[in-house]
């Protein structure tokens, strides 16, 4: 009897302590990622508060906004084709560029090296840096086309071009980061496998495409999850290069999502849009781990 | 036992702490005021605005001004009114002349009349040029205090000019003389590629102002005074487009968008013989620019010249606590002082806020060695009010997106402007 309730006790006792450790996670967790994520749910269907007005409950009014608005279609369109563009191109070039830096090459080091630099470098910087890249007339680019003896053209300033000057930096920042997962992978394989490969005389492809790509499918799963998450939240670049322009040309969701909240303050239709891109993007990671987690384990 | 130990260091730290920031607060005295800024030109705008800050602080040792540079302006009203919302308003922050209407829906600044209290103090409101308090008064409440206020002018390279066959002393007067001039400056190598473009009007961040210092001349307005309606299907709003796309179209301008930023730097590449652009890039231009160039005021067509004003007010915030409000006040008061604003100009580039500031024997020797410095107050007397409406950005995001669609060729003018026309009429629907 009197054990019993001892023990009773004590594991009350470790259960207080489980979530006093738990409290610092849980509150930081609480206020920066659900209750902004609740707050932003219930302020969707709010007008937006101006200055001696308050807020009011205007139901779907915001989501029949956003099905009216072309400006937010336009964004939806371009960003699919940039997510269609970026992400196998990024992820392709990555698994190129690890499965090269994992030979035995000369300045091997350095390589890797200079692939991770894209990564490194802070986006604002980098975007200043293309933004020149692209000038017309002086513009690196535009040395080398005209020294080909091609006409000039303003690659940021047309809408035919601009959407993809903006893809091709995205690619570049992206593969170098993604590469060293796969390079991570890479090395972690059963060095017996290549030498079993060698002794039954499999060629390189082969053995890439028979071994290492099935091996490596985790990999691929969870860099493929960060793809398109990063294609949906892009918008640094957007903001040096481009802004949304010519005429949304380059108007992305969060871009849009941005202009409308932060520049329009129009904060209640923000928060439509942002619970719309969330959903989205939470569907689409839950299909990536629960339906294809399910085949990409080699067995 | 441990646990007790750890216990008492964090009372003790904190407790360390509360009293650390309470003797802090007591030994600071002077009253701290926060002032958001951006900046918009070249040159080490940053390092002038500072000197200026700590100047005052000097001769005002209860205040300490404290400036805070927020980026662009778009950056910078997002700061300051995020800050506003948050309850953390800045004192003071120097905002777009444009943004009035939108900082008073926000009920986020408070009027300047509030503050003007003495006969001197009515004396400084009224020094300002008219022009610059179009764009600073609305509903009869003065709700700004002109800055770095500037006008749209045209630069054009010398050198270019006489090499052309052109009066290197005179800028082109008239949209006609404008295109000519254009034509003969525009020089193409053997395969045909424009190696130096005519004239170069950029599109991007402002194109609605540079469209604007195109529809000024040909004798339109672009939006009421009250900025509830606007008036982009014009028939001569049309035509002022149509004079800017048809130059893409005759390949003595540049194809595309262009951008704000680079467009100095092409005009001292010599990528470009003229540039339309602030006034706010002269002393950039002057400093950097290896050939000798001159400043003309913007060519008229129906009417002669006229240029939008453009540029930051100070802006006094509501939510800030009234010492600080009151210390604003007195830093903008100080910074407009004629001698300042006239060493402001000769820093900046900007014109300066008073006629008083010109008859200061600084920028009187200032405009004689260098007459340039002078255009941009020379055509006041013709400028408008810069284009501003409620919701101000989302009517002129609606408006830059035509103006971009024209110059792009994916729909004609006037299509474009029809089209910006039933936007803005959408969104001020509710101010009407």
């Amino acid at each position: 009897m009197s054990a019993s309730s001892s023990s009773a006790a004590g594991s009350g006792q470790r259960s207080i302590h489980a979530w006093l450790l738990l409290l610092p996670a849980l509150v930081l967790l609480v206020t920066f990622t659900h209750w902004p994520a609740v707050a932003t749910f219930i302020d969707s269907f709010y007008s937006t508060p101006k200055g001696a007005r308050a807020a009011v409950w205007v139901g779907l009014e915001n989501y029949e906004t956003m099905v009216d608005d072309p400006v937010f279609w336009q964004a939806v369109r371009n960003n699919l084709w940039f997510a269609a563009a970026t992400i196998p191109a990024s992820i392709g070039l990555a698994l190129l560029m690890a499965v090269w830096v994992n030979e035995r090459i000369a300045g091997r080091t350095f390589i890797r090296m200079a692939y991770f630099t894209p990564t490194v470098l802070p986006m604002i910087a980098v975007a200043n840096i293309w933004l020149f890249f692209y000038t017309p007339q002086y513009g690196l680019l535009e040395q080398v086309t005209t020294a080909l003896g091609l006409p000039s053209h303003n690659w940021l300033g047309s809408p035919s071009t601009a959407l993809g000057a903006v893809t091709l930096v995205a690619v570049w920042k992206e593969a170098g980061f993604f590469m060293i997962f796969y390079l991570a992978a890479l090395q972690t394989l059963n060095p017996s496998l290549k030498e079993a490969a060698a002794i039954e005389g499999a060629s390189r492809w082969y053995f890439f495409r028979r071994v290492q790509w099935p091996l490596l499918m985790p990999t691929t799963l969870f860099v493929l999850v960060n793809a398109v998450i990063n294609a949906f939240r892009l918008v640094d670049h957007v903001f040096i290069l481009t802004r949304g322009g010519p005429d949304n040309a380059t108007t992305l969701l969060l871009y849009h999502l941005y202009e409308v909240g932060f520049k329009f303050w129009d904060t209640a239709y923000a928060a439509a849009i942002t619970v719309v891109l969330v959903v989205v993007l939470a569907s689409v990671a839950l299909f990536q781990f629960f339906v294809l987690d399910k085949k990409v384990h080699y067995k | 036992m441990q646990r007790h130990t750890f216990l008492k260091t964090i009372l003790a730290t904190s407790a360390a702490m509360l009293g650390l920031t309470a003797t802090v607060a007591h030994a600071a005295d002077p009253l701290e005021v926060p002032f958001y800024y951006p900046v918009a030109v070249g040159g080490p705008i940053t390092k002038v605005i500072d000197g200026y800050a700590a100047d005052f602080n000097k001769a005002h040792p209860q205040y300490k001004i404290t400036p805070i540079y927020a980026g662009t302006y778009q950056e910078t009203i997002v700061k300051a009114l995020t800050a506003n919302k948050s309850g953390k308003a800045p004192a003071t922050s120097v905002l777009l002349s444009t943004d009035m209407f939108t900082l008073i829906d926000e009920d986020a600044i408070a009027p300047i009349d509030d503050f003007v209290k003495t006969d001197a103090d009515k004396a400084w409101l009224k020094g300002f040029y008219p022009a610059f308090m179009a764009n600073s008064q609305t509903g009869g409440k003065t709700w700004g205090v002109p800055f770095q206020r500037s006008t749209v002018v045209m630069y054009y390279n010398k050198d270019a000019f006489k090499e052309a066959g052109l009066d290197p002393n005179k800028a082109p007067a008239t949209w006609k003389e404008l295109n000519e001039a254009a034509k003969k400056l525009t020089k193409k190598d053997v395969n045909g590629n424009v190696t130096q473009y005519g004239i170069q009007i950029p599109s991007t961040g402002f194109a609605y102002w540079m469209l604007q210092t195109l529809t000024t001349p040909n004798d339109v307005l672009l939006a009421n005074e009250a900025g509830t309606k606007v008036t982009f299907d014009n028939p001569k709003v049309i035509e002022a487009l149509d004079f800017w796309v048809n130059l893409t179209k005759e390949g003595v301008h540049p194809k595309g968008v262009v951008e704000w930023g680079t467009t100095p730097k092409d005009f001292m590449e010599k990528k470009a013989a003229i540039i339309i652009t602030t006034t706010g890039n002269l002393t950039n231009l002057k400093a950097n620019a290896k050939f000798d160039f001159g400043v003309g005021q913007i060519a008229g067509n129906v009417r002669k010249g006229g240029s939008p004003t453009g540029g930051g007010n100070f802006y006094i915030f509501k939510k800030a606590p009234k010492e600080q409000q009151q210390a604003a006040f007195e830093f903008a008061k100080w910074v407009t002082q004629p001698e300042r604003a006239a060493q402001w100009s000769m820093d900046s580039g900007y014109v300066a806020v008073s006629p008083a500031a010109y008859d200061t024997p600084a920028l009187k020797k200032y405009g004689q060695e260098f007459p340039q410095a002078l255009v941009a107050r020379d055509q006041l007397p013709v400028s408008v009010a810069e284009f501003s409406t409620h919701d101000n950005q989302r009517v002129t995001k609606a408006l830059n997106d035509a103006v971009q669609a024209a110059l792009n060729g994916t729909k004609t003018s006037a299509q474009a402007m029809k089209d910006a026309q039933k936007e803005a009429d959408r969104i001020l629907r509710s101010y009407q």
